[in-house]
């Protein structure tokens, strides 16, 4: 379908859905420029920076759809909702460790990974889908996304797999970040309130059929690894699609909007 | 015929020197005289750490940036600083190799205060116009510097400086357009440019070296040129520099905060208040502004991670 014969049912669900997918990698790409100078190797900052560059460009791409669509300034989307108007899931707004980026934080690299190769497969799994969407725009943008994305989920599965079979101090951290993403991957798949109005007209492939096949995608690493299939919690602690959030998004959103916000004439 | 090993230094000397001369480049494996390495090796050890360590001032603005825009640009562009520094230390690796030392030496090195970084990046930041001005000045005086060295006599480093000469020309232009968006900006914004070039002017021109070693001690720009790695003075560097862009200045409205700052035609030279050179010893000892705290931030995140480089170094059967 395209923007001339939508319904508004049908241009409200697609904004639902265009919210959570922008705000996803809004997100997470902030939390790794967070990362930016910080890497354990070089190489691996560089490669880092690289995909939150990219996912930044994603989000960029959905916020424009949504401006197109009448939503408002793709930067003003971006920069200035409350947090109470984000849609995005909770992991993706969880901080990279503890303390403020510009001091001396205790950025934890075993959940850097862990959450990237989790969050980039859930990620493929919807690409996938959205390629089918029956929302033309978006089911172009999904194919420019899903190029990036091949080389990302390499990324993030390589560190997962050498990480996951190698030293016992490094699999106990990696046990240990595993458990904190997995508690927070409730939302991931979900769509909250929008779930029937996003599922029935055909935007994107059902919660349970995607989150089934992300298991079965990443199934065979975690075998291979011994590692227990994680169980995704039934019902999310907070429900970020419905704007349940913690106060790490918060406390994100004021830094990442503190120049945007200085002075509401300037154009910067 | 004797072989190339039993020819005396003597003769390797006089050797290296006729390539140095007829233009040849010197590649990793060939002979060098232990002052070129050593000339070499502190160079382009300074240059990577300086990419690595200039990574964190603008680093500091990266999930601050005010667009999306510019968040894509900022994030591209600190990036390909990192990667010049990653370049630059596989080049200095090689040269470290007859002293067996490698990177994680180098960082051992930074540490501890034996490897500095340049003095721009000791400098602290205010706000979103120090990243417009790093980028404009700090990496347009870089690439005046940079590119007299893309034919030096080193093969590796030159061939390094051409993809870096090539990207900084991309972090220029970047960091001119956040500049030109503040200049045609609110009272606030051009307020903001100036304060930020009022900051930098000093060290953008300390950023070039004293005019002689009398200033610091010790200088290896006449060793440099011998060698044919630049072909420059530091004081030839900082004229190019006013001449490129005291006009560019001028014509944003901007005021330079340098009263005494006037063209000579008899001489074709800019005269200039000279910065406070005891403060530039200071900031090359690590003891600028910011110098511990960016150290402090590197240092701490090294070893934080350091259970990634062992799990990844650990030989699991």
């Amino acid at each position: 379908m395209n923007d001339s014969v939508m319904s508004p049912e049908y241009t409200d669900a697609v904004k639902n859905l265009l919210f959570q997918l922008a705000d996803d990698d809004f997100m997470y790409s902030f939390r790794g420029s967070e990362w930016l100078g910080l890497a354990p190797h070089i190489e691996a900052d560089i490669a880092y920076s690289s995909i939150s560059q990219d996912t930044m460009g994603h989000a960029a791409m959905y916020y424009t759809l949504l401006e197109n669509l009448g939503a408002g300034n793709a930067d003003d989307l971006a920069h200035s909702r409350p947090a109470s108007d984000r849609r995005n899931s909770i992991l993706t707004e969880r901080v990279n460790g503890s303390g403020y980026y510009l001091e001396t934080p205790h950025y934890d690299w075993a959940y850097a990974v862990t959450r990237s190769y989790f969050y980039t497969q859930a990620k493929k799994v919807k690409i996938d889908s959205l390629c089918e969407s029956s929302y033309k725009p978006l089911a172009e943008v999904a194919v420019k996304v899903r190029m990036e994305l091949y080389y990302h989920r390499l990324h993030w599965e390589t560190w997962f797999k050498q990480l996951m079979s190698s030293t016992d101090v490094a699999k106990k951290k990696m046990n240990e970040a595993i458990a904190l993403v997995v508690a927070d991957f409730g939302d991931v798949f979900s769509y909250g309130t929008q779930k029937e109005a996003i599922e029935s007209n055909g935007l994107i492939g059902s919660e349970e059929a995607l989150q089934e096949k992300w298991k079965m995608n990443i199934e065979p690493l975690l075998t291979s690894l011994q590692v227990q299939m994680p169980k995704i919690p039934d019902q999310p602690v907070k429900n970020g699609r419905n704007g349940e959030h913690t106060n790490d998004l918060e406390e994100g959103l004021t830094t990442l909007s503190e120049v945007y916000k200085f002075e509401s004439a300037a154009v910067w | 015929m004797a072989s190339f090993n039993t020819i005396s230094e003597d003769n390797q000397l006089t050797n290296f020197m006729q390539r140095i001369e007829a233009g040849e480049k010197i590649e990793a494996d060939d002979w060098m005289p232990e002052d070129y390495r050593q000339t070499l090796i502190k160079l382009i050890s300074m240059h990577g750490m300086s990419e690595i360590m200039g990574a964190l001032p603008e680093k500091e603005w990266v999930p601050k940036a005010p667009s999306l825009y510019r968040k894509l640009g900022i994030m591209a562009k600190v990036q390909d600083e990192m990667g010049h520094g990653q370049l630059l230390l596989r080049v200095t690796e090689d040269l470290l190799k007859p002293y067996n030392k490698n990177r994680a030496d180098l960082m051992q090195d930074l540490f501890n205060g034996d490897l500095k970084f340049h003095n721009v990046f000791h400098m602290e930041t205010k706000t979103w116009a120090d990243a417009g001005i790093i980028g404009w000045l700090v990496d347009g005086a870089a690439i005046i510097t940079q590119t007299d060295m893309l034919k030096a006599s080193y093969g590796p480093y030159a061939r390094a400086l051409q993809r870096i000469c090539a990207e900084e020309v991309f972090h220029a232009q970047h960091g001119e357009s956040i500049i030109m968006a503040l200049a045609e900006g609110t009272d606030q914004q051009k307020a903001m440019i100036q304060e930020a070039l009022n900051r930098w002017w000093e060290p953008l021109l300390m950023f070039f070296g004293p005019a002689s070693k009398e200033t610091t001690g010790s200088s290896k720009q006449d060793l440099t040129i011998k060698y044919k790695i630049r072909t420059k003075t530091n004081e030839e560097f900082r004229q190019i520099f006013f001449d490129k862009y005291i006009p560019r200045i001028i014509s944003l409205g901007l005021t330079i905060p340098d009263p005494t700052l006037r063209y000579d035609k008899d001489s074709n030279l800019w005269t200039y208040q000279q910065p406070d050179w005891n403060e530039f010893k200071k900031i090359i000892k690590n003891q600028g502004q910011r110098s511990e705290a960016r150290l402090n931030l590197r240092r701490h995140s090294y070893e934080y991670n350091s259970w990634v480089r062992d799990a990844l170094s650990a030989n699991i059967s």
